[in-house]
């Protein structure tokens, strides 16, 4: 009975052991995997070519003065199509890279009861600010949300795991979780080859048409917006929108939580 | 000794089935979720964790409190509670094995979850409570089977056991303190943005976790041989109710701060919990019977008497438990997503099919307790045989 016990518990011992390490291997042999397909599905997607829009750091100036509903409506239906974004009938599982809002919801902080009638009923679009210090990046476990160099904060679709942590972490409500399967139900009604279709289970957001620069175009919101938005590089001091800045008084959303947005709302 | 869990009444074997039943069905809703998405659950573009991720909180809470035996019997030489550590250490396996049940039923791309390891990211809380949860199920799965195995050759546990033990105390202190860490470094999010948090968590999961214990103590002599004792329930009993008490202290530290400095962004959420906002309120009932029941078991549990009597402290104990449990997880959570950083009220609520998995993953931890206590109880009344 002694000796059947502890050869049990021998055999229970090396059992637990030899789980961990097939767990261990199977972990490093898909690693190797994952890497290596990964690196292919990136050159793949991603071409840069010679006319490429490169800067030290993306930003985007919002005009509101020259916003109205029906430009809110266009640039998100532009920026909607080229992105592939489904259209969910149930609210819950709504995704949107940019939208249109009140005042007193883009800027809870600084909302007023004697706030200036024309801003009170403007259509303010608020997007992903592509932070300078984003908290979304630093919660991600898995690093498949990142910063370029060039600021903009972007998402690995393939790597994200659907913990949601950098929802929880985003000050601005600016990403969307794919709580069912977004190409399924006829849910993106004009599917834009160019840029590739999500799964369930992962999230996303805007990425300030990093597709788009790549190829010398300007960000779909931008090209949609009769010249409301401005974008452009913040790093360089000749550049238009920091003219503007220059010129102009403007606020960006919740600049108390050291976040250091790179989008812009002149008011 | 795991054989021992293999030899049971009739009882054992219906209990043991009627678990295998429950996790059968509720793994059933599970696979509905990984065909159609989280989307099954009430979770939103607002409201991203819900009652998977309140329950995970809840439990690293109970797992943690196991660490309120072994003070006492290790650093203080309480001998008293030698006879029930090694049910707080089970407990706690149960619950962490039940935390990282939780973690996966949340993930969108559950398949990928190996990502957190082949891209190891420390900036992330996340990375780290995965550290800290999977070594604590492994101290307590070392610490515990072995102390038992040593009890049941009447020799003492090897020399090599102690460090283990000894770390098993910052180690259980740390697993809350991360898992507090995932929520109050979150830029704007007002309500979990406390310092607080973490000495909030560890102060109710000692009073939700032993008084659990001793709910379990109270069923394990009733349907047992084995009687973990009278001055061992009362001792737990006190560790309750400093621990309920020290949790209400520091809500109310909360209370004071988010409603003298007025600061909306930390008022709204309490507001919202307690008292509803914009016309919504779903958890408002929920919320003031939490508060209910944790007050009314620091009473019972504060008058010698009342505490003394173990019918009315199986009943303080229940209400403490399931104050706790509502209070931490579902308004915890869902407290801090309400209004969302737009200042808009979406309300949350579990829908029935992710009841059903929350359902299913407490069946595993209880069957894996079940049989953790059965062995447990087996070598216990084998000594006293």
């Amino acid at each position: 009975m002694e000796k059947n016990r502890r050869s049990f518990l021998k055999f229970a011992g090396i059992s637990v052991l030899g789980l961990g390490s097939l767990s261990l291997l199977d972990g490093l042999t898909s690693d190797g995997v994952i890497a290596s397909s990964g690196q292919t599905s990136a050159e793949a997607t991603f071409k840069t070519t010679a006319n490429a829009l490169t800067a030290q750091r993306w930003g985007m100036v919002i005009d509101t003065r020259k916003i109205d509903g029906g430009i809110c409506k266009d640039m998100e239906e532009a920026c909607h199509t080229a992105h592939n974004v489904p259209d969910h009938e149930e609210k819950r599982h709504e995704i949107k890279w940019i939208w249109e809002t009140e005042y007193k919801h883009a800027f809870p902080e600084k909302t007023d009861e004697f706030l200036t009638e024309r801003l009170k009923d403007l259509p303010i679009p608020v997007l992903c600010n592509h932070c300078q210090n984003p908290p979304c990046v630093q919660a991600c476990p898995t690093q498949a949300t990142f910063q370029r160099p060039d600021g903009i904060v972007m998402m690995d679709f393939h790597r994200c795991i659907g913990c949601r942590f950098c929802m929880a972490a985003c000050p601005f409500g600016s990403r969307s979780f794919n709580f069912r399967d977004p190409r399924a139900d006829n849910a993106i009604k004009h599917e834009n080859p160019d840029f590739p279709t999500r799964m369930k289970g992962v999230v996303e957001k805007c990425n300030f048409c990093a597709e788009r620069l790549a190829v010398g175009k300007q960000p779909a919101c931008v090209e949609a917006s009769q010249g409301a938005l401005i974008f452009g590089d913040l790093g360089d001091p000749e550049s238009e929108v920091r003219q503007l800045l220059k010129e102009n008084y403007a606020i960006r959303r919740k600049q108390n939580l050291g976040t250091n947005p790179s989008v812009y709302y002149l008011v | 000794m795991l054989e021992k869990a293999l030899k049971g009444s009739k009882a054992y074997w219906i209990w043991v089935f009627a678990l295998l039943g429950i996790i059968t069905v509720g793994f059933s809703f599970y696979l509905k979720q990984l065909d159609f998405g989280l989307g099954i659950t009430g979770m939103s573009r607002d409201v991203t964790w819900g009652f998977y991720i309140a329950q995970f909180t809840f439990l690293v809470g109970v797992a943690a409190s196991a660490v309120m035996l072994v003070i006492p019997y290790y650093l203080h030489n309480y001998k008293a509670f030698g006879r029930i550590t090694i049910m707080g250490e089970f407990l706690a396996i149960a619950s962490v094995i039940m935390c990282i049940l939780f973690i996966i039923a949340d993930l969108g791309q559950p398949m990928r979850l190996l990502n957190v390891l082949l891209y190891p990211t420390p900036h992330s809380m996340l990375f780290w409570d995965m550290i800290v949860l999977s070594g604590y199920l492994m101290i307590n799965l070392v610490v515990g089977w072995n102390v038992l195995d040593a009890e049941r050759n009447s020799v003492p546990p090897a020399k090599w056991l102690k460090p283990l033990i000894y770390l098993s105390v910052p180690w259980a202190i740390s697993i809350h303190t991360v898992t507090a860490y995932l929520y109050c470094g979150l830029p704007g999010r007002g309500f979990w943005l406390t310092a607080i948090l973490a000495p909030r968590f560890l102060a109710s999961a000692f009073a939700g976790g032993p008084a659990f214990l001793i709910l379990l103590c109270l069923l394990v002599r009733k349907v047992t041989k084995f009687d973990p004792g009278k001055e061992q329930i009362q001792s737990l009993a006190k560790v309750v109710v400093y621990g309920s008490i020290a949790n209400m202290f520091f809500f109310l530290c909360e209370v004071f701060v988010a409603m003298y400095s007025q600061i909306p962004e930390h008022l709204d959420h309490l507001q919202y919990l307690f008292f509803g906002l914009h016309g919504h309120g779903v958890l408002v009932p929920w919320m003031w019977t939490a508060m209910t029941l944790i007050v009314s078991g620091i009473i019972l549990l504060l008058i010698p008497a009342a505490r003394k009597n173990e019918a009315v402290l199986a009943v303080a104990c229940i209400f403490t438990f399931i104050g706790i449990w509502i209070d931490k997880g579902m308004g915890m959570v869902a407290g801090g997503f309400v209004p969302n950083p737009l200042h808009e009220v979406h309300e949350y609520f579990p829908t029935f099919p992710e009841v059903m998995i929350a359902v299913a993953v407490y069946g595993t931890g209880f069957l894996v307790l079940t049989i953790l206590y059965k062995v447990f109880v087996g070598v216990k009344t084998e000594l006293a045989a």
